[in-house]
């Protein structure tokens, strides 16, 4: 008998706004304990909250960019809890009236079109954070009132795969919205998986929330993990507890938190601190025309104004650092199919190589684009290339500095490539006669001595060229 | 000089006749000559007033403008926060805590040159009727000290009574401005929900809390009241567009002004003497030209209940951060986080402050959210709309404040609710976020004050001010003071 996996998210996305969600206060991540707080954010008795209004319009960004339906009024409520790392115990946040319905986005897994259902989308402030040491447990407060909103979906998913597809997508949307800066590992972007298993055609089974994902892939691997184990106790005749577990993505398996007899009454209700947040047509309307050009509708346009291939298209899309990267480069240097190909390409190699995460790519287009003129005139040939991309990379060097002091400039002087020629049959006799005896490996290798002359930098056609006309003035002996 | 009024007091001080530091010093010898026996201070700031009233008089010197209110010495209820003086909203839990900012109506206050001479008692987080729930122990009616002040802002109103401070601030959740100005027999008013900032007042029950002013008339409490309104931006709630004026010539007449009497209010539990005194002023009012008519309020037997159900929800949410671990008072005896919660929460707070914590927290719950907390929105809606038709009738409506006058101290105590009962012509004005004035108007048999309510439209506090002091005009109640305070002048009785 087959088990069906029914998997639902609730996304937790920091907003990256200049300041916190009800108070002045930096939100930006980091700083010394406490540095970062005010009556407001810490709870002081009396300190009212004011809503920053930047925070309505990321959210309503990122309901339009999921098709959602954004609320012309919506309202905030009180969730209250005690814990030390929330100093009003209780969290703003949005339940009987949030800021988007409804939306669906497109992902494609296992090779499987597919959309999922989003739920709603709601505001909130984020909590504090305790840190232990030694001497005891403090509490930091910097990241009280950074906003957040809550992307909840419907249970649409049926596998790890397409839960992984479904974050990808989302983070590349958040990015290009230019909203959250998406590291998991800071904590701006936090997943929770709700999951349970079922015969298929029979009701849902009881679920369990997962917490503490700390990248896409351990929300891939505490997916599939969680489905065997609910099944493989429901198969040994147990039943599945409702409640919220841990994942330790080091252990590689999840830890029961609490069970649904323990769970908190919440005690919602609404916040008689703030008003009702209004958001007329004129200004969604407004929300509306300022939304950027989003992964996919970027990758058609590639596709088509630059022709580049689609695995290109993809390459360049996958995240906004790396799009803008080549937009800049292509449009300094006008050379988009050589942009591509430099970024797709050697840009891509050293960032594997010196494992850089596209959110801190710092190479300059300016320089990048320098190097593609040099490339696409026939300045320099693809040895220069690769090592002035190197160089630009790894050390931020100005391009046409660095291939003058190297003198890497492709020698496109004929005495001095039809002397290296000479000189190259000249010292290998033998290998012309390779050559000439009908061997034509041989070729390459003369070509190669002559480059070697040269320091690199002979034009490759060139030397070719002389070769072969020095070979067949060359008396066969 | 402590017969003056506070209006009166500042234009002396702005021609020179005394100084603000005289101003100041002259009333904390008062609190220190009756030596605080109506517990209505919990703390005078005799050094910063002091300077204070040097910097302010300086400021006055140099041809500076300021306030009608410059100069004058003011007192505030100890739940509004003033940077760096002790705000304790006389509860063990917060005995000892400094805030680090200001409240926005302080710094108005500031702005506007008055002096703040101390803190004053209060019910514990303002919740009570009688001031008696502090840890402080009771304000002592100044009339007779065997008897409660009222609530919550008790502290305010036997200040003012007793000639301890010109002016004072209290704050109106269920009534707690007008109650205690009734028993006291002292003016006030609780402003539109919206006019005053509540940026820095700690918070009871956040959407019906409201700083107000508490004087020995109307004209005092204008003043005061165009000095601490205005829109702020750190409290969104408070959407008034400009701050009170009260600048129109004060009228002798109210001709034309259709004032309406609930005469359900004068029905069974209201004792007779109030009753007599606040009928008299109707007549009052129609003698000084109004229209008097009668109309049934309705909603009356659902409006006590519906208030503690918000009230107390709300404040069971804004308590919560009072949990032993930033600020206040921490359990000697806690040794893991829950001990701290629990510890701490159980020994700070008195029992009628987690009575409602917990009542609070009940209706809340899941399960009793629809039961309670929604049924009790409902009844607001309806309460609202009901003032709505009223108010297409009438233009001011006149009530008795409270039933009685001035219980014993420890008389209801123990019976909470038929101290919930006492609220019962007053918390219908907050469910609705209106502006209400309490008056003096009268005493009962035993010689103690009555006092009545004008309850107005959002935002017609300048109509409700202007109808108070016609009626002030006309009569002397207000200028009756208790034997034995300390201005030697005015009437006694």
């Amino acid at each position: 008998m087959t088990w069906e996996t029914v998997i639902g998210l609730e996304v937790h996305a920091e907003l990256s706004t200049k300041s916190k969600i009800f108070c002045g206060c930096s939100g930006e991540f980091g700083g010394e304990p406490n540095s970062r707080v005010c009556p407001v954010c810490a709870g002081f008795p009396g300190a009212l909250p004011k809503l920053n209004r930047a925070v309505v319009e990321y959210a309503a960004r990122v309901g339009l960019a999921l098709g959602c339906t954004v609320a012309p009024r919506c309202k905030f409520d009180r969730k209250n809890y005690f814990y030390p790392d929330l100093p009003k115990a209780y969290q703003v946040s949005q339940l009987y009236l949030p800021i988007c319905q409804g939306g669906r986005l497109e992902i494609e897994a296992d090779g499987q079109k597919k959309s999922i259902g989003i739920r709603e989308i709601h505001m909130e402030e984020d909590a504090g954070k305790l840190v232990h040491d030694a001497d005891g447990t403090f509490m930091d407060f910097n990241r009280c009132g950074v906003p957040l909103i809550e992307i909840v979906t419907l249970p649409d998913f049926r596998s790890g795969g397409e839960v992984m597809a479904f974050l990808e997508r989302l983070r590349e949307i958040l990015l290009y919205l230019g909203v959250c800066d998406c590291k998991m590992q800071e904590g701006s972007l936090r997943v929770d998986v709700n999951l349970s298993v079922c015969r298929p055609g029979e009701g849902l089974g009881v679920r369990t929330e997962m917490k503490n994902l700390n990248s896409f892939k351990a929300a891939g691997r505490a997916v599939e993990y969680e489905r065997r184990r609910q099944i493989e106790l429901l198969e040994s005749g147990g039943a599945v507890v409702q409640e919220t577990r841990r994942w330790d993505d080091d252990a590689g398996e999840s830890f029961g938190m609490r069970s649904k007899e323990n769970a908190q009454d919440y005690r919602y209700f609404p916040e008689p601190d703030l008003l009702p947040v209004e958001l007329d047509e004129a200004r969604l309307a407004g929300i509306r025309q300022s939304l950027p050009e989003l992964a996919h509708q970027k990758r058609a346009r590639y596709r088509r104004d630059y022709a580049l291939s689609e695995a290109e298209a993809a390459v360049l899309t996958g995240h906004k650092r790396i799009s803008d990267l080549f937009e800049s480069v292509a449009r300094l240097s006008g050379e988009p199919a050589e942009a591509a190909r430099l970024i797709t390409g050697e840009i891509m190699r050293l960032m594997n190589l010196t494992d850089t995460q596209p959110e801190n790519l710092s190479v300059d287009a300016g320089k990048l684009s320098a190097l593609v003129a040099f490339v696409s005139s026939g300045k320099i040939n693809r040895g220069a290339y690769k090592e002035t991309a190197e160089a630009v990379f790894l050390r931020g060097v100005d391009p046409e500095t660095y291939i003058a002091e190297k003198g890497l400039l492709m020698l496109t002087d004929g005495g001095a490539v039809a002397e290296a020629v000479k000189a190259a049959v000249e010292d290998n006799p033998d290998a012309a006669r390779d050559y000439l005896a009908g061997k034509d490996k041989a070729f390459g290798f003369l070509v190669g001595q002559a480059m070697k002359k040269l320091g690199g930098n002979g034009s490759p056609d060139m030397v070719r060229e002389h070769l072969r006309k020095c070979l067949t003035n060359t008396p066969n002996r | 000089m402590l017969d003056m009024s506070a209006l009166e007091l500042s234009a002396a001080i702005k021609a020179g006749k005394l100084s603000a530091a005289e101003a100041a010093g002259a009333y904390i010898d008062a609190i220190e000559k009756t030596g605080n026996r109506h517990n209505a201070f919990l703390a005078v700031a005799k050094d910063k007033a002091l300077a204070r009233a040097g910097e302010v008089q300086a400021r006055i010197d140099g041809g500076e403008a300021l306030s009608p209110l410059a100069g004058v010495p003011i007192a505030l209820k100890d739940n509004i926060s003033v940077c760096d003086m002790e705000t304790t909203c006389a509860s063990e839990m917060l005995r000892g805590y400094k805030p680090v900012y200001s409240a926005t109506a302080v710094e108005r206050l500031e702005a506007a040159g008055m002096v703040i001479v101390g803190k004053l008692n209060m019910d514990e987080f303002a919740m009570g009727g009688s001031s008696e729930t502090g840890v402080f122990g009771p304000a002592r009616n100044p009339w007779d000290v065997s008897r409660v002040a009222g609530g919550s802002s008790g502290g305010s109103a036997a200040a003012v009574a007793a000639g301890e401070i010109p002016l004072a601030l209290g704050s109106d959740t269920g009534g707690s401005i007008r109650q205690p100005c009734s028993f006291c027999g002292v003016t006030g008013i609780k402003p539109t929900y919206g006019a005053v900032s509540r940026y820095g007042l700690i918070a009871y029950a956040s959407s019906l809390d409201q700083i107000g002013p508490i004087g020995r008339d109307m004209d005092d409490c204008a003043a005061l009241l165009s000095v601490i309104s205005g829109p702020d931006d750190k409290d969104s709630t408070c959407v008034i567009e400009n701050p009170f004026g009260f600048d129109r010539p004060v009228s002798e007449r109210l001709d034309g002004v259709n004032v309406g009497l609930p005469r359900n209010y004068f029905d069974g539990g209201i004792d007779r003497d109030v009753k007599r005194a606040v009928l008299a002023a109707a007549e009052e009012l129609a003698a000084a030209g109004a229209a008097v008519e009668e109309f049934e309020m309705p909603l009356t037997e659902y409006v006590v209940p519906a208030y503690y159900i918000i009230a107390c929800a709300e404040a069971s949410s804004n308590l919560s951060r009072y949990d032993g671990l930033k600020y206040g008072y921490r359990s000697a005896d806690a040794k893991t986080l829950n001990d701290v919660y629990r510890l701490s929460r159980s020994e700070g707070f008195g029992l009628e402050v987690k009575r409602r914590i917990m009542l609070g927290s009940f209706v809340l719950s899941s399960g009793y959210y629809d039961a309670y907390y929604k049924k009790a929105l409902k009844t607001r809606a309806l309460m609202k709309a009901a003032y709505d038709g009223l108010f297409k009738r009438f233009d001011i409506l006149l009530a008795p404040v409270a039933p009685t006058s001035a219980y014993t101290i420890g008389e209801n105590i123990d019976d909470p609710v038929k101290m919930y009962m006492g609220d019962i012509y007053t918390v219908s004005v907050n469910l609705a976020g209106l502006p209400a004035a309490a008056l003096p108007c009268g005493f009962d048999g035993r010689g103690l004050p009555v006092g009545l309510q004008l309850i107005g439209q959002a935002f017609s506090e300048e109509k409700l001010a202007g109808a108070a002091r016609v009626y002030q005009r006309r009569t002397d109640w207000h200028t009756r003071k208790p034997a034995g305070s300390p201005p030697t002048g005015g009437k006694t009785v």
